[in-house]
C-alpha cells in the first residue's frame, strides 16, 4: 500500500485522503438520517395528510336540508342558486353541535345591499336597487323573505334589474322614452326574467317612426330611413340607450 | 413573531395603478441584491487571477495571490445574505440533502460547492503549499500549527512535488475559468429563466451578469491593490495598475455594449410590457438606473479611461483617475444589481401598476446589515492575508538560499 | 476487501435515494377510500355572472385561516372598467381596503365587469419547477400543494408565478396559495369560494367525470386561460373573458 501511494505526489495523497474522509462523512450522515428527511414520497404523503386533516368550516348546502325546512322554501325562489352558507356563514360547527353553536343570522340592511346595491360592473339583469332610494333605513327582510325573496309587489320599473341601462338612458336624448316604447315586455318577464324575454325592435322602420323625414314626431333628428347608414341597422351604429350622433 | 403590517399599509399608499394584491410585498430585498454583487466580485477577481496563469500576463503577476484570496473572502461571505433572507434558514441544508433537480436555485448550490471546494480552495492550496510548508518550519506557534494543518502536515518541497503543484495550478485555472463563468452566469440564469417576469426573462441575463461581475471584480482588485500597497509601505507598480485598468476598460466596453443592446432590443421589439417597464424606469428607477448605473457607473468611468488612453497623464493623476473610476464602477455595479432585483418587483405582473420598496435602517433586511455584509468580506480578507501573505516569500528554503518566486 | 465493502455501502445508500428523488413526480393518495388517481380537478369561471360581492374572498380566508390583512389572498376579485380612450382601470374589490367604489365618471366607461382570480393549478407549473427543495408539488388529482414544513422561504416560487397567486404566509414563513380547498374536495365537498358564490360564477368539477358541472361548462362556452402564451397550462378556465384581462 505504502509503495503504491508513494508513486503519487505527497500533496495529492494527502488531499485525496481529506476528500475521501469528507465524502465518507457526508454519506454516513445521510445514511443515518431518518427516511422522512430524505424520502420525497414520504414527505409529500405527510403533506397531503396534513392538508386533508385541516378543519372544515363550511358544511355544504345539502347538510342544512336535514333539519331546516327553509331549504325547501329556498329551492323554488330566486335565491335557489345560493348556498345557505352564502348568507349564514360557516355552519360546519353548527351541524356538528346544533344546540350550542349557531351560525350568523344576518338581519341588517347592509348585508343584502352588499350584493344588491347598484354597481355598474354588475351584469345587466341582476336585480339591483339604489339603497338610498329604495325604502331607506328599512331592513330588507321586512318585505323580502330571504329564503324566497320575491318582491312584495311585481316590479313596475325596469330599472330594478336594468339599472345600468336606466342610468345611461337617463342622461341621453332618449331620457323621455319609456323602456316599453321600444321593448314589448310581457307581464311574465317581471317574474321570470330569464324564461320570458322582452322584445327588441327588428327593422330600421321602427326607429323611423320618430326619425324618418316624414315622421309625425317633431323634436327628433331626422334622416332618410332608406339611404342613411348603408346596409346597417340603426343600433349597429347608434347605441339606443345613449344615441350619440358621431 | 408579530408580522410588520404597518410597513405594508405604508407601501399600499405608494402603489400606483393596479397590482395583484399579493404583490404588495417586495419579496427579494436588499439582501438578495447584495448576494449577486458579492458572487460577481468572486467571479471577477478569479478571472483576473486566471489571466496571469493561463495567458501568462506577467505585468499583473503581483496581484495574482491577492485576487485569489479576494475571491475566497467574498465567496465565504456570499451565502450569508441568502441565509439571512430565508424564511427558514435552519432548513437550508435541504437544498443539498434532497434537492429538486429542476430548480436552478437548487442546482446552483452544487455549482457553488464545486467552485468553492474543487476550484478555488484547491487552487489557493496548491499555489501556497510550498510557501506554507517553508513558513511553518520557521514560525512560532500558533501560526506554525495553523500553517501545518493547512498544509495537511505535508513536508514535501521536492522538485517532483513542486512540479506537480505547478501543473495542478495550471489545470485548475483552466477548469476554473469556465467554472467562474458558470458561477455567476448561473445567478443570471436564476433570474433570466423566470418567464413570468419580463424584466428578468432574457437570454442576455446570464451574459450581462457575468460581464458586470468581471467588471466589478477587476475594479475591486484595483481598489484593494491601491489601498493595501501603500499600507505595506510599498510603491504601486504602475505597469500592473495600467494593465489591470486596461482589462477593466475592455470589459467595461463589452458590458456597456451588452446593456445597450438589451435596452435597444427592448425598445425596438416593444413588447406588451414596455409601457409599464418604461414607467418603472422613469418613476421608480430613475436615480438608481439612469444616474447611478449608467451615468456614474459606466459613462463617466468610460470617458475617464478613454481620456487616459488618449492623453498622457502623469502617474499621480492616473492613480487618482483610476481610483475615482473604480469607486464609481463599484457603485454602478451595485446599482445594476439593485435595478435587476428590485426593479423586477417594482412593477406588477398585470402590467398595470407599480409598487414601492423602502429599505429600512435596522433589522435583518436593513441598511446597517447590508453595510456589515459588505464590510465583512474585507475583514475576512484581512485574516486570510495574515495566514496567506500575498506578497512575502519564505526567507529560506531548506538549504538556506533565498526562495525563488512561485 | 475493505474498499469493496465500503463501495458497496456507498452505492446501496446513495443510488436509491437519488433515483427515488428523481422519479417522484406526483405524490400518492392517502387511504380511507379516496382514490386520488380517479380524480382530476379543475375550475371554470363564468365572468359574466360575477357580481363582485367578494363573499368568495371572505369565505376562503375563513376556511383556510388566511391572515385577514389585505396583503395575503388565495383568491381575489378584480374590477375592470374599459374606457373610451386610454387605459382600462383595474381595481381590487377587497373589503378590508374599501368597498367596490365607482371608478371614473358615467359615460366614459364602455364596459365594466368583475374577474375572480385564484391559483390556476397549472398542469405545467413554473412554481413546482423552481422550488429548490421540492416543497411545492402536484398531487395525482391535479392540485398543487405546498409542504409548509419543508419550505425554506426563499420565495423563488412567488417570483415564478405569473399570476401573483402565491404569497408568503407571515405566520408559517412558508409559501402559501390556493389549494382548491384540498381538505374539502377530497371529502366530496366544494371549495369554499364555490360554495358561497351566490351567482354560480365559479364552477368546480372533476375533469375525469363526464357528468360534472365543469364538463357542461367546458362544452357550452368558449374558454380562455390567463397568460396562455406562457404555456403554464392552467386548469382554471374562463368563459367570456375580456381581452383586457391580464
Amino acid at each position: 500500500m505504502k509503495n503504491f501511494l508513494q508513486r503519487f505526489p505527497d500533496a495529492l495523497v494527502r488531499l485525496a485522503a481529506v476528500f475521501v474522509v469528507l465524502i465518507a462523512v457526508v454519506l454516513l450522515v445521510r445514511s443515518l438520517l431518518p427516511a422522512s428527511w430524505t424520502d420525497t414520497r414520504l414527505q409529500r404523503q405527510a403533506t397531503i395528510e396534513r392538508e386533508t386533516a385541516r378543519p372544515v368550516r363550511y358544511a355544504g348546502s345539502d347538510v342544512c336540508a336535514d333539519c331546516h325546512e327553509e331549504y325547501g322554501v329556498k329551492r323554488q325562489g330566486y335565491h335557489r342558486n345560493l348556498s345557505c352558507e352564502t348568507c349564514h356563514g360557516t355552519a360546519r360547527d353548527h351541524a356538528d353541535n346544533p344546540m350550542e353553536v349557531k351560525p350568523s343570522l344576518p338581519r341588517l340592511r347592509e348585508f343584502c345591499v352588499r350584493c344588491h346595491a347598484y354597481d355598474r360592473s354588475r351584469p345587466t339583469g341582476f336585480p339591483q336597487i339604489n339603497p338610498a332610494a329604495h325604502n331607506p333605513l328599512k331592513a330588507c327582510i321586512t318585505c323580502h323573505n330571504p329564503h324566497d325573496p320575491k318582491p312584495p309587489t311585481t316590479p313596475q320599473e325596469c330599472r330594478g334589474c336594468h339599472a345600468e341601462i336606466a342610468r345611461t338612458k337617463a342622461l341621453s336624448p332618449h331620457v323621455l322614452l319609456e323602456c316599453t316604447t321600444c321593448h314589448a315586455v310581457p307581464v311574465a318577464h317581471r317574474t321570470s326574467p330569464r324564461a320570458v324575454l322582452a322584445s327588441i325592435p327588428k327593422e330600421r322602420e321602427f326607429c323611423g317612426k320618430c326619425h324618418a323625414k316624414d315622421s309625425a314626431v317633431r323634436e327628433t333628428p331626422k334622416i332618410d330611413v332608406v339611404t342613411h347608414g348603408e346596409k346597417y341597422l340603426c343600433w349597429q351604429c347608434h347605441y339606443p340607450h345613449m344615441p350619440e350622433i358621431k | 413573531m408579530t408580522p410588520d403590517y404597518a410597513r405594508l399599509y405604508d407601501l399600499l399608499r405608494q402603489v400606483t395603478g393596479y397590482i395583484y394584491p399579493n404583490e404588495i410585498e417586495v419579496h427579494w430585498g436588499i439582501l438578495v441584491v447584495v448576494y449577486p454583487y458579492l458572487t460577481g466580485l468572486v467571479a471577477g477577481a478569479f478571472i483576473l487571477a486566471s489571466l496571469v496563469k493561463v495567458f501568462n500576463v506577467q505585468a499583473v503577476q503581483s496581484v495574482y495571490r491577492l485576487s485569489l484570496l479576494t475571491a475566497l473572502a467574498f465567496l465565504l461571505v456570499a451565502p450569508l445574505p441568502l441565509l439571512l433572507h430565508l424564511g427558514h434558514p435552519g432548513r437550508s441544508f435541504e437544498i443539498f440533502l434532497n434537492p429538486n433537480f429542476t430548480s436552478a436555485m437548487a442546482m446552483f448550490g452544487f455549482v457553488y460547492a464545486w467552485y468553492l471546494m474543487v476550484v478555488l480552495l484547491l487552487e489557493i492550496w496548491f499555489t501556497y503549499r510550498r510557501d506554507i510548508v517553508l513558513w511553518a518550519r520557521e514560525e512560532k506557534p500558533p501560526m506554525k500549527w495553523i500553517h501545518q494543518t493547512i498544509a495537511l502536515f505535508s513536508n514535501d518541497v521536492s522538485e517532483r512535488g513542486l512540479a506537480f503543484d505547478k501543473k495542478v495550478v495550471k489545470a485548475i485555472t483552466i477548469i476554473g475559468i469556465p467554472s467562474a463563468f458558470l458561477l455567476h452566469g448561473y445567478v443570471g440564469f436564476i433570474f433570466g429563466s423566470i418567464k413570468a417576469n419580463p424584466w428578468w426573462s432574457s437570454v442576455l441575463m446570464p451574459i450581462v451578469f457575468l460581464f458586470s461581475a468581471i467588471v466589478s471584480g477587476i475594479a475591486l482588485v484595483i481598489i484593494l491593490y491601491m489601498v493595501i500597497t501603500p499600507m505595506r509601505g510599498q510603491k504601486i507598480d504602475m505597469k500592473c495598475l495600467d494593465t489591470m485598468a486596461s482589462f477593466l476598460f475592455y470589459t467595461v466596453i463589452v458590458d456597456f455594449s451588452l446593456e445597450l443592446l438589451d435596452f435597444i432590443h427592448r425598445l425596438y421589439q416593444s413588447e406588451e410590457s414596455i409601457k409599464i417597464l418604461s414607467e418603472m424606469v422613469s418613476n421608480r428607477l430613475f436615480i438608481s438606473l439612469v444616474i447611478i448605473q449608467v451615468l456614474l457607473g459606466m459613462l463617466i468611468p468610460l470617458v475617464i479611461m478613454v481620456a487616459i488612453r488618449l492623453f498622457r497623464f502623469e502617474e499621480e493623476l492616473r492613480k487618482l483617475l483610476y481610483f475615482l473610476s473604480v469607486i464609481l464602477i463599484q457603485l454602478g455595479i451595485f446599482a445594476t444589481r439593485w435595478n435587476v432585483v428590485v426593479g423586477g418587483q417594482m412593477f406588477s405582473k398585470s402590467f398595470r401598476g407599480l409598487t414601492a420598496y423602502k429599505m429600512e435602517l435596522g433589522g435583518i433586511e436593513g441598511l446597517l446589515m447590508t453595510l456589515a455584509l459588505l464590510v465583512l468580506p474585507l475583514l475576512v480578507l484581512a485574516i486570510l492575508l495574515k495566514i496567506f501573505p500575498a506578497w512575502d516569500l519564505p526567507k529560506r528554503a531548506l538549504g538556506g538560499e533565498a526562495v525563488p518566486s512561485a | 476487501m475493505e474498499r469493496r465493502g465500503f463501495l458497496e455501502k456507498l452505492f446501496a445508500v446513495a443510488l436509491p435515494g437519488g433515483v427515488l428523488g428523481l422519479l417522484i413526480r406526483r405524490a400518492p393518495a392517502r387511504a380511507e377510500g379516496y382514490e386520488a388517481s380517479a380524480h382530476y380537478y379543475g375550475m371554470g369561471i363564468q365572468v359574466d355572472k360575477c357580481i363582485g360581492c367578494g363573499r368568495c374572498v371572505e369565505a376562503c380566508k375563513d376556511e383556510n385561516n388566511v391572515p385577514r390583512e389585505p396583503f395575503f389572498f388565495r383568491t381575489w376579485v378584480e374590477r375592470y372598467s374599459v374606457r373610451w380612450r386610454g387605459e382600462a382601470t383595474v381595481r381590487n374589490i377587497d373589503r378590508a381596503l374599501e368597498g367596490p367604489a365607482e371608478v371614473g365618471g358615467e359615460g366614459e366607461v364602455l364596459r365594466s365587469f368583475f374577474v375572480p382570480k385564484l391559483c390556476n393549478q397549472c398542469d405545467h407549473p413554473p412554481c413546482v419547477q423552481v422550488c429548490p427543495v421540492g416543497a411545492t408539488f402536484a398531487t395525482e388529482d391535479g392540485v398543487i400543494l405546498v409542504d409548509e414544513k419543508r419550505c425554506i422561504g426563499c420565495r423563488y416560487c412567488i417570483q415564478a408565478c405569473p399570476y401573483g397567486a402565491r404569497y408568503l404566509n407571515p405566520v408559517t414563513e412558508a409559501a402559501d396559495k390556493c389549494t382548491f380547498c384540498y381538505h374539502r374536495i377530497t371529502k366530496g365537498l366544494l371549495p369554499a369560494c364555490v360554495e358561497v358564490c351566490p351567482t354560480q360564477a365559479r364552477i368546480f368539477g372533476d375533469m375525469r367525470s363526464t357528468a360534472s358541472p365543469l364538463t357542461r361548462f367546458r362544452r357550452m362556452n368558449k374558454l380562455h386561460v390567463l397568460k396562455g402564451h406562457l404555456n403554464t397550462e392552467p386548469k382554471v378556465t374562463y368563459a367570456d373573458l375580456d381581452g383586457e384581462v391580464r
